[in-house]
């Protein structure tokens, strides 16, 4: 018999750009903001799992958070090292070896797009002097071969991305907090075919730490606790089309997160049908368009019906990115998918103010997606 | 002003007609590019080297837009003479789905599905004077 698992407190650094202020720093303030919303302290964190890609090794803010003795396990894992964290809290009080413990992701990137390290992911150098090695490129390609497919416009692109500007206006910790038209989305300068400037996320920094407990102990530390019903992490198939690959198979596989989210479906004991809200990797516009799918929530090329009536507004029928998502919150690596799961906490306890989902939404769903092809769900309910 | 591949090993040069260098899986057939040792597909451990076929057909693209970080991009990243360039994902047949610069870069004269060549292009001039060159994929006239 496997223990439940409760979200008990949420802390976050603003995401953005914060000068002077270190990338493990804005973990530490995430940490702290958790354990206040949980009315805890640091010693009694029987565990630890925090990952950054770009600003240190996550245990090493037990200097600055107090040398309690704690389990402290540094992750790594590409795109989804928050969701890796998170996963492994999860699954360690599930086991019953722990009760009490929490996951930390923060980070701190250059500016400008992602500089591809090609040793680090197992590529030749000729790879980047040539031009290729850059995720961006994989990111234009993947959404024009969809749209040839499934009939995606531009229109709807631009669209997914001004949504994400709007909610992202609503949201005090995001960092591009200024709405911009369909019209000055699409009118941005073209970075990677058929995606504009405006369409992209950018690498940024940030700090997201949750608190997680064995379920029957929650009420010590939250009146609201938010259950986590599932997380899972899948990495890429023979045959799935991915970010910094110099050749893909003839043959197709679906790819990382289809098999995430069943997966994750399977673990909760329910569908897509249940689900309230989503936050889905937007790395760019595209992304939120096919990962809709992909997760799930629709048939591939029914999103332009929807996306053009308004449905995955807040106000609409599937919420979809509720808080401006990565377009406008930026991508600190360690940080992006726990960010997802602290607006879905809010969410679920009616707490995200002017960006509230209307309704009392019950079940919401996080989806994180990137390098070298790896995927992560988590499905959380109140 | 000689001309050298920007690695040994990716691709066939000098050549009259250029072929990209890859491994087939010795146990299931499966193409691969680059070189590699281990098949992803049946997870066997030997494979044999080949040279891929030099014509396919567009699976996907998009246009570099801006100028990739130098380095490690050894091509021209100075955002006042940069030129835009094409890439793309050119499936031969049979084998596999290459990823490449396309000599193209206008999204008008792009459709998936057309027929591509390999030809070897300029990259950059390297310490020796020496031309740095490297594959890209050709529209078939
Ligand atoms: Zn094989």
């Amino acid at each position: 018999m496997s223990v439940d698992v409760a979200i008990v407190g949420i802390g976050m650094h603003e995401f953005g750009r914060t000068e002077g202020v270190s990338g493990m720093d804005q973990g530490v303030i995430a940490v702290r903001r958790a354990l206040a919303d949980a009315g805890a302290s640091w010693d009694d964190m029987q565990f630890a799992f925090g990952g950054s890609m770009a600003a240190g090794a996550a245990d090493t803010m037990v200097s600055l958070l107090g040398l309690t003795g704690l389990q402290f396990i540094n992750v790594m894992n590409g795109c989804a090292t928050g969701g890796s964290a998170l996963f492994s809290a999860y699954n360690t009080i599930r086991s019953g070896v722990f009760d009490l413990g929490i996951a930390i992701g923060f980070d701190k990137h250059e500016r400008g797009a992602f500089r591809v390290n090609t040793k680090g992911a197992g590529l030749g150098d000729w790879y980047g002097s040539s031009g290729l090695a850059l995720t961006t490129q994989f990111f234009g390609m993947k959404i024009n071969r969809y749209m040839h497919e499934y009939g995606i416009s531009h229109s709807t692109l631009a669209k997914v991305a001004s949504k994400a500007f709007r909610n992202g206006s609503e949201n005090p910790m995001a960092w591009r907090r200024k709405p911009l038209s369909e019209q000055e989305i699409a009118d941005s300068p073209m970075l990677s075919y058929p995606l504009t400037q405006y369409m992209f996320c950018n690498p940024g920094e940030g700090g997201v730490a949750l608190i997680l407990c064995r379920a029957d102990k929650a009420h010590l530390y939250s009146d609201r606790p938010i259950y986590l019903r599932a997380a899972a992490v899948r990495s890429r198939r023979f045959g799935s089309f991915e970010v910094l690959a110099p050749s893909i198979a003839l043959e197709h596989n679906a790819g990382p997160t289809v098999d995430a989210s069943k997966a994750a479906f399977e673990m909760a004991g329910i569908g897509p049908e249940d689900v309230d809200l989503a936050q889905l990797q937007d790395t760019e516009a595209g992304a939120e368009v096919m990962h809709m799918a992909e997760n799930g929530f629709c048939e591939h090329g029914e999103q332009e019906m929807m996306i053009q009536a308004g449905e995955t507004e807040i106000g609409g029928r599937f919420p979809v990115n509720t808080d401006g998502g990565c377009l406008a919150n930026g991508e600190p690596i360690g940080a992006s998918g726990l960010r997802q799961v602290y607006e879905n906490v809010l969410q679920l306890r009616g707490d995200a103010g002017s960006r509230q989902v209307p309704n009392d939404p019950k079940v919401a769903y996080t989806h994180v997606y990137g390098a070298p092809g790896i995927s992560g769900v988590t499905i959380l309910s109140r | 002003m000689a001309q050298v591949p920007v690695a040994e090993g990716v691709f066939t040069w000098p050549s009259d007609a250029p072929a990209l260098i890859g491994s087939r899986c010795v146990a299931c057939g499966n193409h691969m590019f680059p070189v590699q040792s281990g098949c992803p597909k049946c997870s066997g451990d030997s494979t044999e080297t080949v040279t891929l076929g030099r014509r396919g057909t567009l699976w996907t693209w998009t246009i570099q837009g801006f100028p990739p970080k130098a380095p490690p991009y050894a091509g021209d990243a100075d955002p006042k003479t940069f030129r835009a360039f094409g890439v793309g994902y050119v499936e031969l047949p049979g084998e596999v789905k290459v990823e490449a610069r396309l000599t193209e870069s206008d999204p008008e004269k792009l459709k998936i599905g057309m027929e591509m060549e390999l030809v070897i292009v300029p990259l950059s001039t390297d310490e020796n004077g020496d031309e740095v060159v490297t594959f890209a994929f050709a529209p078939v006239a």
